[in-house]
């Protein structure tokens, strides 16, 4: 585009960037607002930290953050364990298959996460995993492994070949080829992809919400859905914007900590595929 | 020299392919333990009368789950209708409302501008709030009586009294459209960025020398030049919507106003233990989106299938 941005290009600019982070500031803002001033709308900050407070001895959201962080990175270790495997078999060796394997694995990530509900639900009972935090860690492979693997194998396609085939002439074999010549290569993108993992496994509501009963098994995402009052008409506003504050701050550093990551893991998984 | 390495390479090959299904075969086990074999039950309870306290007993219906003349089954359940309407209509709104502003954002970020590094993170904070906590924080702000969103359009003179935005089945839908534009923008507009980062320069170059207006040339270089990876966003945030369950479920619960084909098929399941209905209205969805899934793939080049 060419030109010097004029005054209606930065109005514009501002109006996104408003819209964009309004709702956050606005959460903010009303976490730290207690009692009769939540229900005062304002645009300014106060500070009171008693919802903050509130969230840690009304409930066990303590438990409930350590629940998230268990879970999450267990899934993102083994999604990258087995995606870093896997993609390199996908990418660097030609096998009867693989397009059709590569087909079912892209498929997957387009499942609705309700069509293994059932399935999922007699299997973890099962194996008696009901209400427990591994449970949870298997039914949240369905969502991470598929993009992990498809993203690994964007990115392991990329590399040069002559690489592994000096490993090769050398007499190394295929495993640490993988693990001494890939491994340290695929960095960047093991640390895009994992995080990208990570995200969806802090967020994901469907599986937690049906595969626990009790209070301390809850991740945070059903926690603060549940988070409930004295009645059932009056929620405890404060408490819940000071919960999601807490849960979000976090993904938000990290998002514009690594946004160049992120944004080089989404595309590859999308655009180029 | 040369033969020895050519030696070295064919017993590579088989090497390398041996390994190849090793490496391979943890990944599939996983795959088909998480997603195959759950998949596979669901689609069998489907054609079940089982209830959630014991699923192991339950007898074999056929297809009265999806259509019989006694009670109607799906395709007579009228609450069933309104939650394909509700997704249907929630999957085309969201999803072009996200296209277009997504294009929008992108253009802007992609003009050098001072600053700009910091717009383009801050346009990604929607994207990296936890839907669970979006669903929340608008609520809060659409609420009846103390919402800041009633607040505001009341100072502005857009409405003279607070609307009851998730209660009144006018406008809870579009409330939750209204949410998830906000959350899914961001991603729209990074997929649309990275497209526009790899056109060439000189084309808009040319363009300028020869005045063309800025409009002609998005229609006319831009948007034909980005359209295949915008295909590829819209289909991805399609087959994405079409699943939606965690914004509506948070901001109405089982409210039939907002309720889409995930949150009808786990209210049969869970709240009214009926595994095989609700098992039925999961297969539905699963169906619909493996068709649209299978045409996506075979119209669309996947290029992963190439030599290498």
């Amino acid at each position: 585009m060419s030109g010097r941005p004029g005054i209606l290009f930065f109005m514009a600019v501002g109006l996104i960037v408003l819209c964009a982070g309004f709702p956050f500031y606005y959460a903010v803002i009303s976490s730290f607002k207690s009692g009769s001033d939540l229900f005062q709308v304002t645009y300014l900050p106060v500070f009171d930290m008693a919802n903050y407070r509130a969230v840690f001895t009304e409930q066990p959201f303590g438990r409930n953050i350590l629940n998230s962080i268990v879970v999450a990175l267990a899934v993102v270790l083994l999604s990258l364990l087995l995606g870093l495997l896997a993609a390199y078999a996908l990418a660097r060796v030609s096998f009867r298959g693989r397009g059709l394997l590569l087909a079912t694995i892209l498929s997957v990530s387009m499942f609705p996460q309700v069509a293994v509900l059932t399935g999922m639900f007699e299997m973890i009972r099962a194996f008696g995993l009901y209400n427990s935090l591994p449970g949870l860690i298997v039914a949240n492979m369905v969502l991470t492994l598929p993009f992990t693997v498809w993203v690994l194998t964007t990115f392991m396609a990329d590399l040069p070949r002559e690489l592994e085939e000096a490993a090769f002439v050398d007499g190394a074999t295929p495993f640490q080829v993988v693990r001494l010549v890939f491994l340290p290569l695929m960095g960047p993108a093991m640390a895009a992809t994992g995080l990208l993992a990570f995200i969806v496994a802090w967020n994901e509501f469907l599986f937690a919400l049906t595969f626990t009963l009790t209070n301390d098994m809850r991740t945070v995402p059903v926690a603060i859905a549940l988070i409930t009052g004295a009645t059932q008409y009056e929620l405890p506003w404060g408490n819940i914007m000071a919960a999601s504050v807490i849960v979000t701050a976090p993904l938000i550093l990290l998002v514009l900590v690594f946004q160049r990551r992120i944004v080089a893991g989404l595309t590859a998984g999308a655009v180029k595929g | 020299m040369q033969a020895r390495i050519g030696l070295v390479k064919s017993g590579l090959a088989g090497q390398k392919a041996r390994a190849a299904f090793w490496f391979v075969a943890p990944m599939v086990v996983a795959l088909a333990l998480a997603a195959g074999w759950p998949l596979g039950r669901t689609l069998y309870y489907a054609f079940t009368d089982a209830t959630l306290t014991d699923m192991g007993r339950h007898g074999f219906v056929g297809f009265d789950n999806f259509w019989n003349p006694v009670w109607g089954g799906l395709f007579g359940d009228a609450k069933w209708w309104r939650a394909v309407g509700n997704t249907l209509v929630f999957t085309g709104v969201s999803v072009g409302l996200e296209t277009v502003f997504g294009i929008l954002v992108a253009l802007a970020v992609n003009r050098p501008f001072r600053g700009r590094g910091l717009v383009r993170a801050a346009v990604l904070i929607p994207w990296a709030i936890p839907t669970i906590v979006s669903a929340k924080m608008w609520g809060w702000m659409l609420h009846d009586q103390f919402g800041v969103i009633n607040d505001l359009a009341m100072r502005l003179g857009v409405i003279d009294a607070p609307i009851a935005w998730m209660a009144n089945s006018a406008t809870a839908l579009g409330a939750v459209i209204a949410v998830d534009v906000w959350k899914t923008t961001p991603f729209m507009a990074l997929l649309v960025l990275a497209a526009l980062q790899t056109l060439p320069g000189d084309i808009y170059e040319a363009a300028r020398i020869d005045g063309v207006s800025r409009l002609r040339v998005f229609f006319r270089v831009t948007l034909p030049l980005i359209r295949p990876a915008l295909m590829v966003a819209v289909i991805f945030r399609g087959l994405d919507a079409l699943r939606a369950f965690d914004l509506m479920y948070v901001m109405a619960a089982n409210n039939a106003d907002t309720m889409t084909v995930s949150v009808f098929a786990r209210q049969q399941l869970v709240d009214f233990q009926d595994v095989g209905y609700g098992s039925a209205a999961a297969a539905l969805l699963f169906v619909l989106v493996a068709v649209l899934t299978a045409v996506v793939l075979t119209l669309g080049r996947v290029r992963m299938g190439g030599a290498r």
